[in-house]
C-alpha cells in the first residue's frame, strides 16, 4: 500500500502515506497509510483517541504532522508552507463537530462566506438565491437562513453546517461525527441527506463517526483506526472477515449486532414488500 | 479558471427546432457552468429581455448546483424548456428545483434609519436602567454569599483567593510600577516648570508626594487593574457561561457565586491597597528621581522632605480608597462575565462593558470621596 505519490492520480483525491503526528511523547500516528477512493463514502472508526480527528485535520492542513506525506485532489497538503499555498479549499467542504457556525452571522450569511471569499465577482442577488437553496438543500426549512445559530437546534445547526460545507459545490466533503447528539429519527434523516447528496452531486465523504447505523446504512467502505495506523479498510463483510480483536469487538459487540439487525430489517422490508 | 461560460441567443426561428412552438429563440450555453465560471454571465442573464423558448444546455461540459440553479431559475424566469441536459445536469436541475421552492431572507430584516437610531436610544435607555437593577441584584447575592461563608467559614475557597491574589496583585507588580514611576516623573517635571516661575520649586515634594499618595496611585492603579483584571473576569466567566461550565457547577452543588465571583472580589479588594501604595511609592521614587536630576534637590532629601510634608491622613485617605475601588472594578467584571448569554460577540461586548463601567465608577466615586475628605478636615 506504500506505492509512491509523487503522480497524481485522479482516482484517489485523498492519499496518505507514512503519516507521523505526535504531540509531546505521545504518538498519534505512526506511519499511517491511506486511500480513499474518487465517489465513496469512506467511514472512519476508532477508539476514542485513536488520532480520528487528527487524522482529518491533517488532511485539511489544520495540523502540520511530524512527518509523513498528504496529497488531496492531486495537490500536496504536507508540503505548502501556510494557509495561503493550500488552494484546493475551494474544492472540499468540512463540517466540524459542533458546526462551528460563525455566530454573529445568520444561518444564510454562513453560507454566504466561502462564496464572498472565492468567488467575489458573483451578484449579490445570485449568492443570496445560491445561499437559499443550500439552505434547502441541506434539510433546512427556507426560514432557517435568518436565523442566528444560538437559535437553532443542535440537529439544525449540523445541516446548517452542512450547508456551508456544501457552500461551493466541493468534491470532497469531511465530516466529524455528523451525526453525534441527534436523536435517531435526526440521524436517519442526516444518513439519507449525506448518501442522496453524494448520489447527486458525486461527492467523495471522508466520514468520522462512532455511528454504527451511520456505517451500514450509507459508509462504502470502513477505515479503522488503532495501533496507530490504519489497521484495516474495506467494506463491513470484508472487516468482519479479520480477525482483530478490536473489530470483532466493535462489529459483534452487542451495539454492533443491534445495527446489523436494524440494517438487515431494513433491507428486507422492500424486497418482502415487492414480493408480496 | 482556464474556460469560462457563455452563452449565446440564437433568435426565433419557426420551422426549426421541433420544441421551440413557444416561437422564442434559442440560448446555448457552452463551457462549464459551475461556482467559478457564472459569475461573470449572471448579470447578462438577469437582462435577457427577449423571448427565449429553449435554453439548450448540450454545450455545457460540466454543470455543479450553482449552474444548474443558474440555468433553472432562468427556465422559470423566462418561461423556457430545458434541452439538451446530459443525465448529471437532469440530476443536478431536479435536486436544486425540489430545493427552490420556497423564498426566504437571508439577513435579518433591519429597522430604516431614521427608526433605527431612536430604537437604539431607547434599547440602551432600558438596558441601562436593567443594568442597574442588574447590579443591584448581584450586589444583593453576593452579600448573601458572604453572610452564608461567614456562617460556615470552611467553605472558603482559599486557593482560588491565593490564586486570584497573585493574578491580580502579584502579577500587576510590574506594569503599575512602571507606569507609576512614569507619572512621578511628569507630575515632579510640569510641577517644577511651574513652580519655577515663583522660585518654589521645592514644593515639587509636596506636589508629588500628596498628590500620589492621595489621589493618582489609587486612581492610576484602579484603572489598571479595571483593564488588566476586570476585563479577564469579565471574559472568563463569559467564556465559562458559554460552554456552560457555570450550569455545570450549578448542577454539581456548587455555587457560582462562592466559587468563581467571591474569591475574585475579595483578591481585588485585599490587592487593591497595597497596590496603591506601592504605586504611590514607585511614584514617589520617580519624582525624586527626577528631581535629584534637575531640580538639584538629591534623592534621600526628597524623601526625606516628604516624611514632612504629607500628613498621615493622606496615606489613610489613598488605602481606604482602595478597598472601595477594588470591589467596583471586581463586582463590574464578575457582574457583565455572568450576563453573557447567546454567543462569542457577547463575550467582547460585556468585557468592554465591564472595563468602561469599572473606570467610569471609580473615577466618580473618587470625585465624591475628595470632596468628602477634605469636608470632614482631612485636607
Amino acid at each position: 500500500m506504500s506505492e509512491d505519490i509523487s503522480t497524481p492520480d485522479p482516482q484517489f483525491p485523498i492519499r496518505v502515506r507514512d503519516l507521523v503526528n505526535a504531540f509531546g511523547d505521545q504518538v498519534v500516528h505512526e506511519s499511517l497509510d491511506l486511500d480513499v477512493r474518487k465517489g465513496e463514502i469512506l467511514g472512519v472508526v476508532g477508539g476514542s483517541g485513536t488520532g480520528k480527528s487528527v487524522l482529518m485535520r491533517s488532511i485539511i492542513g489544520l495540523q502540520i504532522p511530524h512527518s509523513g506525506e498528504i496529497e488531496v485532489l492531486g495537490s500536496s497538503i504536507t508540503s505548502a508552507q501556510d494557509d495561503a499555498d493550500i488552494r484546493i479549499r475551494s474544492r472540499w467542504g468540512v463540517l466540524f463537530q459542533g458546526g462551528a457556525l460563525f455566530s454573529t452571522l445568520t444561518v444564510g450569511e454562513n453560507v454566504e462566506v466561502p462564496l464572498r471569499e472565492f468567488y467575489p465577482e458573483i451578484h449579490d442577488t445570485l449568492r443570496h438565491e445560491i445561499a437559499r437553496y443550500k439552505v434547502q438543500l441541506s434539510g433546512l426549512p427556507a426560514e432557517a437562513a435568518s436565523k442566528f445559530p444560538s437559535e437553532l437546534s443542535g440537529g439544525m445547526r449540523k445541516r446548517a453546517g452542512l450547508a456551508r460545507a456544501l457552500s461551493l459545490d466541493p468534491e470532497l466533503l469531511f465530516l466529524d461525527e455528523p451525526t453525534a447528539g441527534l436523536d435517531p429519527i435526526g440521524a436517519a434523516a442526516f444518513d439519507d441527506l449525506i448518501h442522496s447528496l453524494k448520489e447527486t452531486l458525486g461527492l467523495t465523504v471522508f466520514l468520522i463517526t462512532h455511528d454504527l447505523d451511520t456505517l451500514y446504512a450509507i459508509c462504502d467502505r470502513v477505515a479503522v483506526l488503532a495501533d496507530k495506523r490504519v489497521i484495516a479498510i474495506g467494506t463491513i463483510p470484508e472487516l468482519l472477515a479479520t480477525d482483530h480483536p478490536w473489530i470483532q469487538e466493535y462489529f459483534n459487540g452487542p451495539r454492533g449486532r443491534a445495527a446489523l439487525d436494524t440494517h438487515d430489517r431494513a433491507a428486507a422490508a422492500p424486497a418482502t414488500a415487492t414480493a408480496g | 479558471m482556464a474556460q469560462t461560460a457563455d452563452f449565446t441567443i440564437e433568435p426565433g426561428s419557426t420551422g426549426g427546432d421541433a420544441g421551440s412552438d413557444a416561437g422564442g429563440g434559442n440560448l446555448r450555453f457552452s463551457g462549464p457552468l459551475l461556482v467559478s465560471t457564472v459569475g461573470h454571465i449572471d448579470s447578462r442573464l438577469r437582462h435577457i429581455e427577449e423571448p427565449v423558448g429553449t435554453i439548450d444546455l448540450a454545450g455545457v461540459e460540466r454543470i455543479d448546483t450553482v449552474g444548474a440553479w443558474v440555468a433553472w431559475s432562468l427556465s422559470q424566469r423566462l418561461d423556457a424548456k430545458l434541452t439538451g441536459a446530459s443525465t448529471d445536469a437532469q440530476r443536478l436541475i431536479e435536486a436544486v428545483s425540489r430545493a427552490g421552492t420556497q423564498g426566504g431572507a437571508i439577513e435579518r430584516e433591519r429597522l430604516p434609519w431614521y427608526l433605527r437610531v431612536p430604537a437604539q436610544v431607547g434599547d440602551s435607555v432600558i438596558g441601562m436602567g436593567r443594568g442597574m437593577l442588574g447590579v443591584l441584584g448581584f450586589f444583593g447575592q453576593m452579600v448573601l454569599g458572604t453572610a452564608t461563608l461567614l456562617r460556615h467559614p470552611g467553605q472558603f475557597r482559599m486557593r482560588a483567593l491565593v490564586h486570584q491574589m497573585e493574578l491580580v496583585g502579584v502579577n500587576a507588580l510590574a506594569i503599575v510600577g512602571l507606569m507609576s514611576f512614569l507619572v512621578g516623573i511628569v507630575i515632579a517635571q510640569q510641577g517644577a516648570v511651574q513652580l519655577q516661575q515663583f522660585g518654589a520649586e521645592i514644593y515639587t515634594v509636596n506636589l508629588v508626594g500628596r498628590l500620589t499618595l492621595r489621589e493618582l496611585g489609587i486612581l492610576m492603579t484602579a484603572i489598571m487593574v479595571a483593564g488588566r483584571s476586570g476585563s479577564a473576569f469579565a471574559a472568563q466567566l463569559g467564556t465559562m457561561k458559554l460552554t456552560e461550565e457555570v450550569d455545570a457547577m450549578r448542577t454539581i452543588g456548587v455555587s457560582p457565586m462562592e466559587a468563581l465571583v467571591l474569591p475574585r472580589i475579595a483578591a481585588t479588594m485585599l490587592m487593591m491597597p497595597l497596590l496603591g501604595v506601592y504605586s504611590s511609592v514607585i511614584g514617589i521614587i520617580g519624582g525624586a528621581f527626577l528631581a535629584s536630576l534637575t531640580l538639584g534637590i538629591p534623592f534621600l532629601t526628597f524623601l526625606s522632605r516628604i516624611q514632612e510634608v504629607v500628613p498621615l491622613h493622606d496615606v489613610w485617605v489613598g488605602l481606604l480608597k482602595g478597598p472601595v475601588f477594588g470591589l467596583i472594578v471586581a463586582v463590574s467584571g464578575c457582574y457583565q462575565g455572568m450576563q453573557v448569554r447567546n454567543d462569542a460577540e457577547e463575550v467582547g461586548a460585556r468585557t468592554t462593558g465591564a472595563v468602561v463601567m469599572a473606570i467610569f465608577t471609580v473615577i466618580v466615586l473618587d470625585a465624591f470621596f475628595a470632596v468628602f475628605f477634605t469636608e470632614i478636615g482631612w485636607g
